[in-house]
């Protein structure tokens, strides 16, 4: 397929004697949903981190949107449309809803639209801001701060937050942790309404159902390697995958 | 008209001013300087050389002055990038020690025995000064870059992962800081007519951090009450004559228990000028 948006391509990450991730490929299709799912320290987070340049990999390369990002810093791999969620929410800690949703967005090197209030010197940051109030719900905590929130919500401020910064790739860890069943399906059903628009999303999950239902493309990860990829449904019947998270029957 | 001791008092709170603005604009990024006098310092016999040696208008070696520190506050924004918390504080401290000491040996410039001959500012000209760089920090305050800063200062790493350049940000605030320092200095000697080493030592600096702490610590504004108090309180004690630093540092500390943002913040600002905003 040549419309791969990422691309990772026999990507290791090695910290100190352990490797943490061994020769991961995997390609994330343009307008795709692709779940990245494994027991616990399987390297998932790692994996996040490689990708937005968090870590850098010790080895093979990553590639975003025709470009080999493997060396660059975080924001310039965020501006080059790479945005993320964490596992262990990060917001800021004495920003309300609104300020995070104007901070990430992009300023295009205009800097007198970067030093001036920006409520009349950039009016496109703030109506894209508005917009991304309103399809995530938030408008009703929009002057809260932001980590006084309950979870499910600060889930979504973090989400929101990545959304402005215009990504083509929504890369969510543990989206739904810490969500009872009604919020997870609404946001599984937001996640759709997003890809529709033309996001492709990556994201990590422990939420089986979840996964299941929203994946095009699955890939499993275990002890820092890939053993398995597939759809859902190939995915729910590998052998290979049940023995990792079920152990096997021949085992002890 | 004012009185002369009045308006003594109100050029201290103006020179104060730039001061506090300098290390909380500095701080807003989440870096502690308590190295702000060495850039006051340079500011100082900077813009004395050039209005005393070479005659140039008070005004175009302030502006001088702040182009020349802002440079010295990039280079030392480098190496502060690496450190954080008290190892920066102490990182920065040395900074200060180190502009003070080669002041002291300095013969150029008198060295020891100080430096004069500067013309005489007027107290309008030094809040021309104060009220404009105060004014700039509450306009930036209201800008992009501003949160930045803030999302610096509260989680550097997530700042990174969200965009930001952390690294053009932290740096930027220590260039724009010791720029506002300068002219600090700059005014500072044009007022006093008369500079020597040790008015740009360690105290000094503590002065401008403390001015910012008791005034408040997340607002610009912070810093205008943080000038006043730190100025004019110890003034307003006199009648406790020799009890009268020992009261303004009770003062201090039950400020600082009951409201460790100091004391003005968002949330005080909002209810004082009846906004809705975050409880």
């Amino acid at each position: 397929m040549s419309d791969v948006l990422l691309k990772l391509d026999t990507v290791s990450k090695v910290f100190g004697g352990i490797r943490a991730l061994s020769d991961v490929s995997l390609a994330v299709p343009q307008n795709r949903i692709v779940g990245v799912i494994g027991p616990n320290g399987a390297g998932k987070t790692t994996l996040f981190n490689v990708i937005t340049g968090a870590y850098r990999a010790s080895d093979g390369d990553v590639v975003f949107d025709g470009k080999t990002v493997t060396q660059w810093p975080s924001h310039r791999i965020v501006r080059a449309g790479v945005a993320r969620t964490f596992q262990n929410i990060r917001l800021f800690g004495g920003m309300t809803v609104w300020e995070h949703l104007l901070v990430a967005q992009p300023h295009q090197g205009n800097m007198l639209r970067r030093v001036l209030p920006s409520r009349w010197a950039d009016p496109k940051a703030w109506a894209r801001a508005e917009e991304a109030l309103e399809i995530f719900g938030l408008h009703n905590y929009r002057d809260s701060i932001a980590r006084t929130l309950s979870y499910g919500l600060q889930r979504k401020v973090e989400m929101a937050r990545a959304m402005t910064a215009g990504p083509k790739l929504l890369m969510l860890d543990e989206p739904v942790a810490g969500m009872n069943h009604d919020e997870a399906e609404e946001l599984r059903l937001l996640l759709l309404r997003l890809q529709s628009r033309g996001l492709s999303i990556l994201l990590i999950e422990h939420d089986m159902a979840f996964v299941m239902n929203l994946c095009h493309q699955l890939y499993v990860l275990d002890f820092g390697a890939l053993i398995a990829e597939g759809t859902p449904a190939e995915i729910r019947t590998n052998p290979v995958v049940l023995d990792a998270y079920l152990g096997s029957e021949t085992a002890c | 008209m004012m009185s002369t001791y009045y308006a003594g008092l109100f050029a201290d709170v103006g020179i104060l001013l730039l001061g506090a603005l300098s290390v909380y604009i500095i701080l807003a990024t989440g870096q502690l300087s308590l190295g702000n006098a060495g850039f006051m310092g340079i500011g100082a016999y900077l813009a004395s050389y050039l209005t005393v040696e070479l005659h140039w208008p008070v005004t175009a070696a302030l502006l001088v002055s702040a182009v020349a520190a802002a440079a010295i506050g990039i280079v030392v924004g480098f190496p502060a990038l690496r450190l954080k918390g008290i190892y920066l504080a102490m990182a920065t401290l040395g900074f200060g020690e180190m502009v003070r000491s080669f002041f002291l040996v300095f013969e150029p410039m008198g060295g020891s025995g100080g430096y004069r001959g500067m013309p005489h500012i007027t107290l309008g000209y030094i809040w021309l000064w104060a009220g404009g760089i105060l004014l700039l920090v509450l306009v930036l305050e209201r800008s992009r870059l501003w949160l930045e800063m803030r999302a610096v200062h509260d989680d550097e790493t997530a700042a990174g992962l969200v965009g930001l350049n952390t690294t053009a940000v932290k740096i930027g605030a220590f260039g724009f800081g010791a720029a506002v320092a300068a002219i600090c200095g700059g005014l500072f000697a044009h007022h006093y007519v008369y500079i020597e080493p040790s008015n740009f030592g360690f105290e000094r600096s503590i002065d401008f951090v403390l001015a910012v702490i008791l005034g408040g610590s997340t607002v610009g504004a912070g810093a205008v009450i943080g000038a006043l108090l730190l100025v004019l309180l110890p003034e307003w004690l006199r009648f406790l004559v020799d009890w009268r630093l020992a009261a303004f540092g009770g003062l201090l500390i039950l400020v600082l228990l009951t409201r460790r943002q100091g004391i003005l913040d968002r949330t005080l600002i909002a209810r004082l000028t009846f906004q809705r905003r975050p409880a």
